[in-house]
């Protein structure tokens, strides 16, 4: 059984198409990160579910439930708003007792499973404080403890990490993570960050203007992104056009794909690599090595090299054949190739 | 410190007094002429000061009193009416698109672009016809009248301004929309609504055309007993009903500032 299951989902706003006959499949307990660009539909397609979009047609299933027709507050699901949207006329302990309040839980019971979650949340007798008076990361987690505290079927994120800095945001990553498993919650979370994506989820539908362009778990849809604009999304910065004697041609592919730090222009010559000869632009410091432009045939790549390179050398840009995504001539990936790769 | 630095303050604490004396001046003479009991022209002062003329209006016949409790019930009234219609008026209002709320609103506006004089007139003429001249519910309601459109259009913009997403949140949890808007989107807009009522009480205490045209004479509201002291060349009396005046409006600023703690209060401007 699924725990979610959207078919032929397709929701328009006023003239707009927004989404277009969306399909998709959770399973109970996994993590799912629909990812895309801005303004893609994701944050709709959440609503949609939660049911403050109305569908203009399909299905949407919670289990074996149809809740298509139901209004939000019989949905069960819980949704923690980009914006925490935590009440600010109630202080954080009534904030989390709100949803028992409302399904008729008494009084000690309520205090005690927020002092419970209070303390799962690492914010222990926080009771009183006001919800204005929280740093943006202790607000998260108010707005996740407020979510959980109901054991709801299906969790609901809309970008909860995009509002905080880096390192806090890396570290919840983890922690949500972990909760999430502990719990054994079914969640789908909002996220425009691949990083974030890859590192959190189960299974990740990339999305594109209102369709789904791929369902993957994290490692085949970095390797083997859907077409080229996936691809680029998920940081294949460099294309070229494929020539006859390079390692893929021979299966067909048009155009090759690989990622900055795949490329190398600092190794011994091999065979079986993407080889181009050019000439150096720029040479940037990273952090952990150095970025290199290098202009081949007028068209500018980007490689790594652990030393600088001074710009106007001649350098040969290599790319191991198991870095390169291949694409066919319509731009979509070709996994007739990906069969050989495996086999050879 | 430099000249200059000195004068700033000191130009500012002058400006400061000519703004105290011409908003305190007129209620400083008031409260002269409230304790004088004779005072002629060339005296800048009150020759002979007393409570003789309080206890004068104070008499149980004088009509004080029951012009006191009049004001009072007629302002709660008034406050209750347009409120009731406000709440729901606005909210209905500001979950409209825009262009038609605007529309809405400005058409809500039309009355007060006319002299009210007509049409206060014009109103005594229907509320004769209806028997509702002389009697409170009369005067409620054309007090409740021009207290409405402001009331609506502040709880129109309260509402308007209250986050969609507390409301979804709300809603996503579990709660009902007549929950959702009770536990959560009255709250956001309590301090606009207030703000509404304090306004429209204040606007009925000292409510005088309407009152005049509509009540007059078997409802006798404190303004109208001023007026006929003022006219009776009674200053003594005019500036008693007016100190008296004070009370109810300073007693409802009390007691909002009470019921709303300071970062409540400081949300209306926002
Ligand atoms: N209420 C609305 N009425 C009409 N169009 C809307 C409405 N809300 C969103 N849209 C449009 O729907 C599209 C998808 O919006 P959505 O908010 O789902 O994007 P998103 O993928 O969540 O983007 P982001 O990453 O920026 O949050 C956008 O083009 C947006 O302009
Ligand atoms: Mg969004």
């Amino acid at each position: 059984m699924n725990a979610l299951s959207l078919s032929e989902v397709t929701v328009d706003l006023g003239p707009r198409r927004i989404l277009e006959r969306i399909n998709l499949v959770v399973t109970p307990g996994s993590f799912t990160c629909l990812l895309g660009p801005s303004g893609c539909g994701k944050t709709t397609l959440l609503r949609a579910i939660a049911g403050f979009t109305p569908l203009s047609s399909g299905d949407i299933r919670l289990g074996e439930r149809s809740i298509t027709e139901l209004p939000p507050e019989k949905r069960h699901t819980a949704m923690v708003f980009q914006s925490y949207a935590l009440w600010p006329h109630m202080n954080v302990g009534d904030n989390l007792a709100y949803p028992l309040k409302l399904r008729g839980i008494p009084k000690d019971e309520r205090t005690q499973r927020v002092a419970t979650m209070l303390e799962r949340l690492a914010l222990g007798g926080f009771e009183h404080r006001s919800v204005t008076q929280l740093s943006g990361g202790q607000r998260q987690r108010i707005a996740l403890g407020r979510a959980l505290i109901i054991d709801p079927p299906l969790l609901l994120l809309d970008e909860p990490l995009s509002n905080l800095d880096a390192s806090i945001r890396r570290s919840l990553r983890g922690e949500l993570r972990q909760l999430q498993k502990s719990l054994g919650l079914t969640t789908v979370m909002v996220t425009h960050d691949q990083e974030e994506a890859l590192q959190m989820a189960d299974q990740i539908v990339l999305m594109r203007e209102g369709h789904i362009v791929q369902v993957a778990p994290p490692a085949s849809l970095y390797q083997q992104p859907a077409d080229l604009e996936a691809a680029r999304f998920l940081g294949v910065d460099n294309t070229v056009a494929c020539s006859p004697q390079d390692p893929s041609a021979l299966a067909g592919a048009k155009t090759l794909g690989f990622r900055t730090r795949e490329a190398r222009v600092d190794v011994a010559p091999s065979v079986n690599a993407l080889v181009r000869r050019g000439q150096v632009t720029e040479c940037v410091y990273t952090g952990d090595g150095y970025q290199i432009g290098v202009t081949a045939n007028d068209q500018t790549l980007f490689a790594t090299a652990r030393t600088p390179v001074e710009a106007g050398r001649f350098v040969t840009l290599q790319v191991p054949e198991s870095a390169l995504i291949p694409f066919g001539p319509d731009h979509r990936y070709m996994p007739s190739l990906n069969a050989q790769e495996h086999t050879a | 410190m430099t000249p200059s630095r000195l004068l700033t303050p000191l130009g500012l604490g002058l400006l400061l007094g000519l703004i105290a004396f011409i908003v305190f001046g007129p209620l400083l003479n008031l409260a002269l002429w409230a304790f004088a009991e004779q005072w002629f022209y060339p005296h800048t002062l009150p020759t002979v000061w007393g409570f003789d003329f309080w206890a004068r209006v104070f008499r149980p016949r004088a009509g004080a009193w029951s012009s006191l409790t009049n004001t009072l019930i007629v302002a709660l009234s008034a406050v209750a009416l347009s409120m009731a219609l406000a709440v729901p008026a606005g909210y209905a209002l500001a979950r409209l698109p825009l262009p038609g709320r605007h529309a809405i609103m400005l058409l809500f506006l039309l009355p007060q672009a006319f002299p009210n004089l007509p049409i206060f007139v014009n109103i005594a003429a229907i509320f004769h016809q209806l028997g509702l001249t002389g009697t409170l519910i009369g005067v409620v309601l054309v007090h409740a009248l021009p207290g409405l459109v402001y009331a609506v259009w502040i709880a129109t913009a309260a509402f308007a301004a209250a986050d969609r997403n507390l409301e979804e949140a709300a809603r996503n949890l579990g709660a009902t929309p007549l929950r959702t808007f009770v536990d959560v989107t009255l709250p956001q807009a309590l301090p606009g609504l207030l703000a509404a009522a304090i306004f429209v009480f204040l606007d009925s205490v000292d409510e005088f055309t309407g009152t005049f045209f509509v009540g007059a004479p078997e409802i006798t509201t404190l303004p109208l007993l001023m007026f006929n002291a003022s006219m009776g060349g009674n200053y003594q009396v005019a500036a008693i009903t007016s100190l008296i005046l004070l009370i109810p409006s300073i007693g409802f600023m009390l007691v909002i500032e009470r019921f709303l703690k300071a970062d409540v209060l400081s949300r209306i401007g926002r």
